[in-house]
């Protein structure tokens, strides 16, 4: 159903717009797009980076967040044209080369994840958090993450699985959590 | 029937079972699919309330031959979406009675040039008289609907509540409102639809019940069952707010696609999900109680009141479930219940977690801190004399035949908050202080499954297959959006087959394969899916151990051996059941009369509230949950059900009001419809007692909708403990709060501190 | 997803000077757009009337924060957390990171800017009442030069400022001379994070002898724009904190605000609550007395 999965990342070229250059996820991208798009709709309609989603369009719910040169930020307010040299990471860009990153196999654990709308945003944000501050308080991590809206949870099992990533990190990622197809059999 | 085995899967934390991709980014939700030459959908809606329609243009600025447009005139079959009364159009026909009415649908391959003609499109109406409230609808000096404005009425008796008022100690009357409440799931509603001649309607989207979807879209489109398919995409939340929209948006889509010959994709942005689409029943609930000098109920008699909007959709089945739980975890012998749901022309309202149930809750546990107020008695003693105890009646006359711990839960409730040593902390600390604090509690109980004979006329059918490379596949129409029900499901048939996790799967969501077990609504899954699955696992067993060779204990690697020498005889490795009612389900749909549940949740909720009279905020400071649901079956799954309702419940007291001005929804944007952040919560802690329900998957009970019953009446109750004012309509804010408790006070004045 | 990005050119010429020159040549032509945390909220509801734009975003310049030893000079397009994770900003003028930790979440902080936050000019303006309470100044600047004009006469009405049409803002300079001062900031919003301000209430206060030397009130919320309240400062000025006082600065505030009923709160409850923060900061003025 998608399109082609993460190994295209050149949109096609089109002459009206001149070419914006950034790297996503470690790999250099270069869409031509008119420079207002919202680096959210590059990500997931030019890039076919669908993981970070639209939820308000309006800096609210912070479904659409994202790290943008190292600051965690909310696509949806990003004009490509801005993020023009950045280096971006979005949740595709989280896990490690064969293991689901210490907050993915946290969240996966500690039912830090319902739905799953919010899951990307909210990695995005906890992993901002983890960055700077490896062993967050509970007001930190509630701090870090207030821009993130979860409808499903009411928010305590994502912060014992913060918790758990946090005091995770000084340890060797566990290899159970090799990654898995989709469960759906087709 | 293991329900009491020990058990190595059933009550374990396994891994979510689509969790891995959710985590990744990669489970695929509606709007991140496309299909090949794929257009977008737009819907232009009512601006008015109430009216007929004189004309539909098109300003000729645009180059209409680029697009496809549909109104009711297109639709092939019945102009109806039909939830229970055949009473809403698929497209508005000539009139219009709410706004944000569907009228006109476009397409266009291109989203933006879609924007630009949605503004290009003018309609001129005729208004009518339109109304807005309950209390305008029951005048019925304007009628909106049918003859009398009147959706559904019900009444409940029992004993003989008119011989009490002469004889009774005290009469304390009391009226309490909820007001209207959006799900906001983070995932907006969407549909993508095809159609061909060949295969006929195809959709994918973000649903509850793929077969109210695929019923509705038979109807709409006059199409057999074989041309018609409906498939769930992975669902960012809905909590009922994607039970019953969604056939009216998967009609849309695919009456576009039909027409404009291409894959048609309708993604609602916010601020149309938020303006257009269903919310949570108002509700005006009047109660007048009557007790005896010691504080035992001898008498209630309710009034209870709901707006079901312009359109029925699921108001009368929305005030069964306020009507059967008004009356609280209550003994009370004599009892009358008259509920009646008014149209109006605001938007119509919808299925919400809990559905009815919470306002009814609302106004019972806030009703019986009021009495006990009057009456100079603990709120917790009214309520533990007051208590249903096994082998006690309850208003419909059901006898309680199920184990009933009321008293523990409320003991182990009052121990782990601290209650009656916070009280009187509290009580000491708000003479000084401008911060007033306090605890309040709800005891109430939530029905597990559809009322009374809905499982049986439900008839769901549901079992198990093994496939061919050796998976097990759960085949259920029942849907998982967040709340558990792959990982559930698939837990019951591992455990009864003796099987491991990783080898049972979900089947594709989707009409096509699963069959029919059902809508995921009324915290019916685990109960009722999930016995019908235990059985068809435990049914296969039995077939392979009478086919097969499988042996009387066996290895996972017997079980697929047995499978593979079955298949070879029988061509297929399959095993459906289903639903078997209870024994002893008797209901009297006309007197409201009999076993109104098969089973019931109880529980007991205290919340510590703070309010600050600087500012009149009130925020929850901690919160207890202590429930008996039969036995969990996923200990993290369950106690994050809890924790996201009593989250959805906070916010229904205290933060959210859908904001109204001429019907319609003026705040439709997250920026001013408040839900609580992740720094608004307090901490939750949850506890759940276990009693093994011997009719429900591996024991348990419905858990989903609870949670959403119980902390609205905790907080206000807690509020009025902690100021002594009694405030009985939520949402309550601070502008209310304020209005309570200092609007007496003239401004100039400052409290003094 | 309402608005078209087609319909708008956005150019990012990258310097200060080629974006004066760009407002020079074609004066109200251009709309200046840095961290975008209200132009695009704007853009995806449909409601952008800018059909050119240019970016400041990534001028450094423009983001700057400077220290002298009599001030501190923030670029007008230092983010929320540039003025967070300064440490004389978090020492000498706390009420600025506290607003700075209160515009919306971590995501809008990296991005949302102090002068956008000014010249968005709404009356709720996170960091209003701490610049008025900070006697802040803002510097224009244009290719016809520089100039000063104070925070306080900035805002001339609803969203409307002495910027003129060629002119940008360059900067906001804050005093240092706030150490000893006792200060105050409450934001009273929806919710505990992600909310617009319902009223806000920001205070800088110097004691002496148990009299107010100084006071500057400023508030949000309460007025078509950010207000400095004179009035009630002037009951307070060269008075002693006394019940009599506190009383004769709460009917000089309530005379002197205007709030009004909206989609968030009404004028009765931000009037109330107002003259509640006004009290509130004179009591904990009272306990906590003068700063050593």
């Amino acid at each position: 159903m998608n399109t082609e999965g993460n190994t295209n990342r050149r949109a096609t070229p089109s002459a009206r717009w001149p070419a914006i250059r950034f790297t996503v996820n470690g790999e250099s991208c270069v869409v031509n797009v008119p420079p207002m798009k919202r680096l959210l709709d590059v990500l997931r309609e030019d890039l076919h980076l669908t993981g970070t989603k639209e939820g308000c369009g309006e800096g609210e719910c912070g479904s659409c967040s994202v790290r943008m040169n190292g600051e965690l930020v909310n696509s949806c307010l990003v004009p490509v044209l801005q993020a023009e040299g950045a280096e971006i990471q979005t949740v595709e860009g989280l896990a490690l080369e064969r293991e689901l990153h210490p907050l993915q196999e946290a969240f996966l654990h500690h039912g830090g994840a319902q739905c799953g709308i919010c899951t990307p945003g909210m990695l995005m944000a906890a992993a901002q958090l983890l960055g700077h501050t490896p062993h967050p308080s509970t007001a930190e991590i509630r701090e870090a993450l207030a821009g993130n809206l979860c409808r499903c949870t009411g928010f305590i099992h994502i912060f014992e699985s913060v918790v758990a990533a946090a005091g995770a990190q000084n340890v060797e990622p566990s290899k159970e959590s090799v990654l898995e197809q989709t469960h759906h059999a087709r | 029937m293991s329900t009491h085995a020990t058990t190595r899967i059933v009550g374990a934390p396994v891994p979510r079972k689509e969790g891995v991709d959710k985590l990744l980014g990669r489970a695929s939700y509606v709007d991140d699919m496309e299909r090949k030459g794929m257009w977008h959908g737009a819907t232009v809606r009512s601006s008015i309330p109430r009216g007929l329609i004189r004309s539909i243009a098109f300003d000729r600025r645009i180059d209409w031959s680029e697009f496809t447009i549909v109104t009711a005139a297109d639709i092939p079959g019945e102009n109806c979406i039909q939830l229970i009364v055949a009473d809403q159009p698929c497209l508005a026909d000539g009139k219009v009675n709410h706004c944000e009415e569907p009228i006109v649908l476009l397409a266009h391959p291109d989203k933006h040039k879609l924007r630009q003609a949605f503004g290009a499109v003018e309609i001129e109406y005729e208004p009518l008289q339109p109304i807005f409230t309950m209390e305008e609808s029951e005048r019925q000096n304007v009628v909106v609907w049918g003859a009398d404005n009147l959706l559904k009425s019900f009444l409940l008796e029992k004993g003989d509540v008119d011989s009490v008022w002469g004889r009774a100690a005290h009469i304390i009357e009391g009226e309490y409102r909820t007001g209207a409440q959006e799900h906001l799931y983070i995932e907006n509603q969407g549909m993508i639809a095809e159609y061909s001649a060949e295969s006929g309607v195809t959709v994918w989207g973000s649903l509850q019940c793929p077969y109210y979807v695929f019923n509705a879209l038979r109807s709409v489109f006059d199409l057999p069952e074989d041309k018609v398919r409906v498939i769930q995409t992975e669902t960012g939340g809905a909590f009922g707010g994607k039970e019953d929209y969604p056939s009216t948006l998967a009609c849309h889509a695919a009456l576009l696609a039909m027409k404009s010959g291409h894959p048609v994709k309708m993604v609602y942005d916010r601020m149309e999900d938020l303006a257009a689409t269903t919310k949570r029943h108002p509700s005006r609930v009047r109660h007048r109680t009557a007790l005896d000098r010691d504080g035992k109920l001898l008498a209630m008699e309710i009034d209870l009141a709901t707006d079901g909007g312009a359109y029925s959709t699921l108001s009368s089945v929305v005030l069964s479930r306020a009507t059967l739980h008004s009356t609280g975890p209550y003994l009370c012998p004599n009892v009358r219940v008259r509920s009646r749901s008014w149209a109006t022309n605001n938007v119509p309202y919808g299925a919400f977690r809990g559905f009815g149930a919470p306002q009814a809750i609302f106004a019972m546990e806030r009703h019986m801190d009021e009495i006990a107020a009057v009456l100079g008695i603990d709120p917790v003693e009214l309520r533990r004399n007051n208590f249903l105890h096994e082998g006690d009646t309850n208003a419909t006359e059901q006898l309680m035949r199920e184990p009933m711990i009321l008293d523990q839960l409320l003991d182990r409730a009052l121990k782990e908050s601290h209650y009656y040593a916070k009280r009187a902390q509290f009580a000491r600390e708000n003479r000084t202080s401008p911060v007033k604090r306090g605890l309040g509690l709800a005891a109430f109980y939530h029905g597990s499954g559809f009322t009374g004979s809905g499982e049986v006329y439900l008839n769901s059918l549901a079992g198990i297959d093994v496939t061919p490379d050796g998976k097990v596949r759960v085949l259920a129409s029942n849907t998982e959006f967040g709340q558990g029900t792959n990982t559930v499901l698939t837990q019951i048939a591992t455990e009864a087959l003796g099987v491991d996790y990783s080898d049972v799967t979900m089947a594709s969501p989707d009409t096509g394969v699963v069959p029919n077990s059902g809508p995921t609504v009324a915290s019916r899954t685990s109960m009722v899916v999930g016995r019908i699955i235990e059985r068809a696992s435990l049914q296969l067993l039995a077939l392979l151990r009478e086919h097969a060779g499988l042996g009387a204990s066996h290895t996972r690697e017997d079980f697929f051996a047995a499978c593979e020498r079955y298949r070879a005889a029988h061509g297929e490795v399959a095993s459906m059941c289903r639903y078997e009612p209870p024994p002893g389900i008797v209901w009297d749909d006309e007197r409201y009369h009999g076993e109104a549940y098969g089973a019931y949740a109880w529980a007991i909720y205290v919340a510590q509230v703070a309010v600050d009279t600087v500012t009149y905020s009130a925020e929850v400071e901690d919160f207890w949950a202590v429930q008996e649901a039969g036995r969990v079956i996923h200990p993290v799954l369950a106690a994050g059900q809890i924790e996201g309702g009593i989250a959805q419940g906070i916010g229904f007291a205290l933060y959210e009001k859908v904001v109204w001005q001429d019907g319609r929804m003026a705040n439709n944007q997250m920026t001013n419809y408040i839900m609580p952040t992740a720094e608004d919560v307090p901490p939750i802690h949850v506890y759940f007692e276990q009693i093994p329900f011997r009719h429900g998957g591996f024991g348990a009970k419905g858990i989903g909708e609870l949670p959403h019953d119980g902390p609205a009446p905790a907080i206000l109750n807690a509020i009025r403990d902690g100021t002594g004012v009694s405030f009985r309509a939520i949402p309550l804010l601070p502008e209310d709060l304020y209005a309570g408790l200092a609007r007496n006070q003239p401004v100039e004045e400052p409290a003094v501190r | 997803m309402r608005g078209d990005p087609a319909m708008h050119d956005l150019v990012a010429p990258g310097n200060l000077n080629a974006v004066l020159d760009l407002l020079a040549t074609e004066p109200g032509k251009w709309t200046p757009i840095a961290g975008g945390t209200e132009l695009m909220v704007a853009f995806a509801a449909g409601r952008l009337d800018a059909p050119r734009l240019v970016s400041l975003w990534g001028i450094s310049d423009l983001r700057a924060i400077e220290t002298t030893a009599e001030s501190i000079a923030i670029g007008a397009a230092a983010t929320f957390l540039d003025l967070r994770r300064h440490a004389v900003i978090a020492a000498e003028l706390p009420l600025l990171a506290r607003a700075a930790s209160w515009i919306g979440s971590i995501a809008n902080q990296s991005r949302a800017t102090l002068g956008g936050n000014l010249v968005n000019g709404s009356p709720a303006a996170d960091s209003s009442p701490a610049l008025l309470a900070y006697d802040a100044e803002i510097e224009l600047i244009s290719v016809r030069g520089r100039r000063r004009v104070p925070y306080s006469q900035f805002h001339t009405g609803y969203k409307c400022n002495v910027l003129a049409a060629d002119e940008l803002l360059y900067a906001i300079h804050a005093p240092r001379r706030f150490a000893r001062h006792n200060q105050y900031l409450r934001k009273v919003g929806t919710r505990r994070a992600m909310a617009i301000a319902k009223v806000a209430l920001g205070a800088t206060a110097l004691l002496e002898k148990g009299v107010i030397r100084e006071i500057r009130l400023g508030a949000a919320s309460l007025a078509p724009y950010p207000m400095r309240l004179y009035q009630a400062e002037a009951a307070l000025l060269g008075q002693p904190i006394t019940r009599e006082t506190a009383l004769a600065a709460r009917h000089a505030l309530l005379a002197e605000v205007q709030p009004i009923d909206d989609i968030r709160s009404t004028a009765e409850y931000r009037r109330r609550v107002a003259a509640n923060l006004l009290d509130d900061f004179l009591l904990e003025l009272r306990q906590e007395g003068p700063r050593p």
